[in-house]
């Protein structure tokens, strides 16, 4: 609403984002990528923490609020990592231009503590040359001195403070009482902070004239001597073996998937029973009428519905932050590059991807990490062809009524094998699309990977379970405020008008779903589908596994969830043929049948244009390979 | 002298120069912030399957750089001095 404002009196529109917080001084945390700066965050906010993004881009943006031992109240934010003051992706321009005090909606921090990595300080030092030029009262963090003094790097603190003009405090990001100097600091009046005058010259320093002046600097503390970090590079000889790496990283994938899918199956249950139970005593409560159905079949099944996967979701994480934590993501990067590459995206692109198969919104959202806003995007539009959970009900009860369970060659079972295939159509087609975007949009442009090999480190149960937590509100209430207002509008849209007096056929044939679901089938009868499934379709559009629960209710039948799926199993082995069958199944592995990822696409890539394109060329798509499917099955005799 | 995408496993080599090519003229400061900075010791760690992307120690880091990104940097062999 008040973005129209923001063009011409910037200063009100920001003030109103700025102040999440009751006031209280701005503290940046700035630093390298990988110097335990997100770490040292958490041992400082702990759980206070408020993750959103910054105005105007999707970058996340992390401020916790601190309190002093002698009382006053600092807002800390964590800027994104950064090499220099040179930014090469959206997430280093907004550190940039917080810093210079540009950037929309942020007020410019009242002061600055670098985090610089203790056994990295050659490159660590330079960006805190950087920092100090730019005239905010700054402090030194000297990070992972436990691991530097562990590989016999000693760095004397004072000293270092002396060379550097700034105040130096030796930190240990993993340890809750390894920021007792740092709070001290922080309680510090902010003169004992030292900035130099703003630098005329700011962005003429040369990064060689910095190389040399850190140089000096180690050369008198005695630390200008490289020391490797020797377990790393023993792991590092697994790891990034052309044939054990790739054996290993295959093994993690497998174990990440039966983890999402095996260990996940308990708790999905419980929380179908839940909504059930919760489903059956509203409903008792209410009296029979539109606002029961309300509440039960459209409120308490569409939240429910979303909250079933949350359980993958948060394995899936799991997985994902310990493998991010210990310095593994970038290698699986790294191995995985070159078969990338040959359809155009680089190894940054497989973690987005990975995380599609158990839902395409967490997928997207990872996306953001990818700094080639081609790359970016294209990510983003092969996502949704990534086989995601909600999908699986749909296959689940197609396969059960059609393919019948055989075993084939003695080993597999038809069943599986259909629902393997299924998964590797998505795969396939979305290298095929990235092929496609490749032709047409790289002019042969060299892209750059340049991607850090951070040393290995052991995830701490803290930064997991704060990331842990900060993803599932974000998926609750993203993904949950859309669903649920969707699945009530397809309530009202499935129960409205109501039928005529005396109407023999189902309610939901002459509400508004109905009557859209028969425009529909004009569409749909050239690949196979009938007018009860052309109904079912409409409310799938909300989340692909709604379809099931539709089909139940375009047939009549009064059971919800589950049950629907057994009872409608036998009867749409009879009423259906084959060939419709296989047409359905081909249809939901293109079609974006979600409107919560579209919203989620829209959101990422900052308007319509790339949304439409989306639900254009996968609605295509599906129709098309529908047609082919259909027409092949018939003419096989299946029809 | 050679470029680091040539250089041999795991022998320690100078940076002399880093040239980024005509289309991607950003490189160089890109490399430069990275640590690849005329003088520092580089050694080609590992390659990837296929032999693209490479890994490269600078300094106390590691780095992921295709080939592409490692012929920018041209390299001179450390005689068998330990690392300065």
């Amino acid at each position: 609403m008040s973005a129209c404002h923001d063009t011409r009196r910037p200063a009100a529109g920001q003030t109103a984002v700025v102040h999440v917080h009751l006031g209280g001084p701005l503290v940046a945390l700035v630093g390298n990528p990988n110097c335990g700066k997100t770490a040292l965050f958490n041992v400082l906010t702990g759980s206070r923490q408020k993750v959103a993004n910054y105005a105007g881009v999707t970058v996340e943006r992390k401020e916790g609020r601190y309190q002093t031992a002698g009382g006053k109240t600092l807002r800390i934010l964590d800027l994104p990592g950064t090499y220099s003051l040179n930014p090469r992706s959206p997430d280093e321009k907004v550190t940039v231009d917080v810093l210079m005090g540009r950037a929309r909606g942020e007020k410019r921090p009242d002061r600055v503590v670098c985090v610089v990595d203790a056994t990295n300080l050659r490159r660590n030092l330079r960006l805190v040359l950087a920092v100090k030029r730019l005239g905010i009262p700054c402090a030194v963090a000297l990070n992972m001195t436990d691991l530097a003094a562990r590989r016999g790097i000693h760095v004397d603190a004072d000293r270092l403070s002396r060379e550097l003009g700034l105040p130096v405090v030796k930190t240990v990001g993993v340890r809750k009482e390894g920021a007792t100097e740092l709070r001290a600091l922080l309680d510090a009046p902010a003169d004992h902070w030292r900035a130099d005058a703003p630098a005329a010259d700011e962005h003429t320093q040369s990064v060689e004239a910095d190389h040399d002046v850190v140089q000096r600097i180690l050369a008198g503390l005695g630390l200008d001597r490289h020391v490797p970090h020797t377990l790393s590079d023993r792991i590092d000889r697994v790891v990034l073996h052309p044939v054990f790496g790739m054996v290993l990283l295959i093994a993690v994938l497998f174990l990440m998937f039966q983890a999402v899918f095996a260990w996940a199956e308990a708790p999905m249950g419980w929380i179908e029973s839940a909504t059930a139970w919760a489903g059956e005593a509203v409903g008792a409560l209410l009296p029979a009428g539109w606002l029961q159905s309300l509440a039960v079949d459209g409120i308490i099944a569409g939240a429910g519905g979303v909250l079933v996967f949350l359980p993958q979701i948060l394995i899936l994480y799991f997985f994902i932050l310990v493998l991010e934590e210990s310095g593994y993501l970038p290698r699986a990067a790294f191995l995985l590059d070159r078969m990338m590459g040959s359809v155009g995206l680089s190894g940054r692109s497989f973690i987005p991807l990975l995380s599609s198969f158990a839902c395409a919104i967490p997928g997207i959202m990872a996306a953001r990490t990818i700094a080639n806003p081609r790359d970016r995007l294209v990510t983003v539009m092969i996502a949704p062809l990534m086989t995601c959970s909600a999908r699986l009900p749909v296959y689940a009860l197609l396969i059960g009524a059609f393919i019948p369970k055989r075993d084939v060659a003695g080993a597999f079972e038809l069943q599986g094998l259909v629902l393997f295939g299924l998964y590797i159509a998505g795969v396939i087609s979305a290298m095929g699309i990235a092929w496609l975007a490749k032709r047409f949009t790289t002019h042969g442009l060299p892209r750059p990977l340049m991607m850090e090999l951070p040393t290995y480190h052991w995830p701490t149960v803290r930064n997991v379970a704060i990331g842990l937590w900060q993803r599932a509100g974000i998926f609750v209430r993203r993904v949950g405020g859309i669903i649920l207002a969707l699945t009530v509008l397809m309530w009202f849209l499935a129960s409205f008008p109501a039928p005529p007096a005396g109407a023999t056929g189902p309610a939901i044939e002459y509400s508004l779903a109905g009557t859209l679901g028969r425009a529909l089938s004009v569409i749909f009868e050239p690949i196979g589908f009938n007018w009860q499934i052309s109904v079912a379709l409409v409310p799938g559009m909300a989340a692909r596994e709604v379809a099931v629960s539709a089909l139940g209710t375009v047939y009549a039948l009064s059971a919800t969830g589950d049950d629907t799926a057994l009872a409608l199993m036998p009867l749409i082995a009879h009423s259906w043929s084959l060939a419709t069958a296989l047409s359905l199944l081909t249809w939901f592995v293109f079609a974006p049948q979600c409107l919560s990822t579209l919203a989620t696409v829209k959101r990422e890539t900052g308007g319509w244009k790339w949304t439409l394109v989306m639900a254009a060329y996968l609605f295509g798509l599906a129709w098309i390979a529908c047609f082919i499917v259909y027409h092949l099955a018939v003419a096989a005799g299946w029809g | 002298m050679t470029t680091l995408d040539r250089a041999a496993d795991f022998k320690p080599y100078r940076i002399a120069r880093v040239a980024a090519p005509d289309r991607a003229p950003e490189w160089r400061d890109w490399l430069h912030e990275l640590g690849f900075i005329p003088g520092e010791t580089v050694r080609l760690m590992a390659r990837a399957p296929g032999g693209d992307p490479l890994v490269i120690r600078v300094g106390s880091s590691t780095f992921a750089l295709r080939m592409a990104e490692a012929a920018c940097i041209q390299v001179a062999p450390l005689e068998d001095t330990p690392t300065a």
